[in-house]
């Protein structure tokens, strides 16, 4: 899994605000683990689809440095991510966009999105490592594939570690 | 101007998407679709064509091994292939799990076995139908294989160990994975890995996808000589062995190897990297020379 990280930081980064209680902000998260759990396997792959096509459109600022995306090599999935950091309430929004031709891989960029975009850090950097187990997907997908999604949160940790450090 | 399969050693091996398109619905044809991406199929495919997952359909779920021939059996079976069927795969990626899917089934004596030429890419660019319904096979009675016949097409870690300076290996993981840079594939850093980086003595270095062109299909005879035979001087052995980190790479190699090129006793080493470069005591070889078979 390769992407781009873009660190675009909006707002004034005085006065930090206290964070946020994290088991409130995980929430959304939260509740897309449960929804997967609660369906068998193979809809546990219709759910992944629904989430793949509901990644949402990259906002227009972004959709320059969309071409700049990373070539297919080998077994590479091109991955865009951007982040913006909001310090003063501690939460971090993040873009994704990945071509069509890897639904897979938008499927969980789109629930890594509606899981933890706007939440705080704390409640990012919170977050269970193992997405994919957590979303009951062992055995409906090749557990090395799996953790290309591990792959693709830890990239979006460790902007948001990257830039509070 | 479709291409002329005839040039290769074994034209049966391919179909264009010509071909596909006026023969998918034929009562023999069944039409296989084979991803690395488990949701793509889903997302579109050609009309008629069946999913094959080469993780949870093809892969014993507990040893590192392929499906026993009752499995197959009742795999083939369900899906309404018999042992007269012609069998077309196709996939993502240039074909790559079509390859590892066709080899698999070639395992089990399946005689009419075929690639789609530049598989599923070729098929979306050129504008041909897709559809999301999933067809219903009628389940057939596909007789239980004698046996999975490993020994031809397969080659163990122990086979690859004896024919070091015997008989030519083919490397086609990426240059750096070769040289030992890096101990697993760009991109897969985390995963799939080896303990040791590095190919085994005397492989040559052939990246899989040297093997096709831009839009996927495979390259002429012509070009394919120049690069296996010469380049990698496979020449005009007997047998070859293909390699690259669990098999699905060397799956779309070993189709070249086998029936493009036509050597007699092509293998696939499935192990490959993640069973050499974890495995103790075997010998490796860091860097862009080839090396020398070790003093026994």
């Amino acid at each position: 899994m390769t992407s781009q990280s873009t660190a675009a930081q909006t707002g004034g980064a005085a006065g930090a605000s206290a964070a946020q209680p994290s088991a409130a902000a995980a929430a959304p998260l939260a509740e897309i683990f449960e929804e997967f759990r609660a369906v068998p396997d193979q809809q546990r792959l219709k759910l992944l689809l629904d989430y793949a096509n509901r990644l949402p459109e990259l906002p227009e600022a972004y959709r320059e440095n969309f071409h700049q995306m990373d070539e297919v090599l080998e077994c590479q999935t091109p991955l865009f991510l951007a982040t913006e950091f909001r310090d003063e309430d501690r939460t971090a929004e993040f873009f994704f966009a990945a071509p069509e031709e890897v639904p897979t891989t938008r499927g969980f960029a789109s629930i890594i999105q509606h899981g933890l975009s706007g939440q705080s850090y704390d409640a990012i950097l919170g977050a269970p490592m193992d997405i994919g187990e957590q979303l009951g997907m062992g055995r409906v997908i090749a557990p090395l594939r799996l953790r290309a999604v591990s792959a693709m949160f830890g990239r979006v940790r460790r902007s948001v570690e990257g830039h509070i450090s | 101007m479709s291409k002329d399969f005839s040039q290769y050693s074994n034209p049966e091996a391919l179909v264009s998407t010509e071909w596909v398109a006026e023969h998918k619905d034929d009562e023999n044809v069944v039409l296989l679709e084979s991803n690395e991406d488990v949701l793509l199929y889903e997302t579109g495919h050609i009309p008629g064509a069946h999913k094959i997952d080469w993780h949870t359909d093809l892969n014993d779920p507990v040893t590192r091994d392929f499906i026993d021939p009752e499995q197959f059996a009742a795999f083939a079976s369900k899906l309404g292939i018999t042992p007269e069927s012609t069998v077309i795969f196709y996939g993502d990626k240039s074909n790559w799990w079509a390859a590892y899917a066709l080899w698999v089934f070639t395992l089990f004596g399946h005689k009419d076995l075929r690639l789609i030429d530049g598989g599923r890419q070729k098929w979306t660019d050129e504008g041909r139908e897709l559809t999301t319904d999933v067809p219903t096979p009628t389940p057939s009675t596909y007789p239980v294989p004698a046996t999975r016949n490993d020994a031809e097409f397969r080659a163990y870690r122990e086979d690859v160990l004896g024919s070091i300076g015997k008989a030519p290996l083919v490397d086609v993981r990426s240059p750096a994975e070769y040289t030992g840079e890096v101990t697993s594939a760009p991109g897969f850093e985390d995963k799939e890995g080896a303990l040791r980086g590095g190919h085994i003595p005397t492989a040559a270095s052939v990246p899989w996808a040297r093997a096709a062109n831009e839009d996927g299909t495979f390259k002429s005879r012509e070009e394919l000589e120049a690069i296996y035979q010469e380049e990698a001087g496979v020449g005009k052995a007997d047998e070859v062995i293909a390699y690259c980190r669990i098999g699905e790479r060397s799956s779309h190699t070993w189709f070249v190897l086998q029936h493009l090129l036509g050597y007699d006793k092509a293998r696939n080493y499935d192990g490959s990297w993640t069973e050499w470069g974890n495995a103790v005591r075997l010998p490796i070889v860091v860097g862009e020379e080839r090396g020398e078979a070790p003093a026994r």
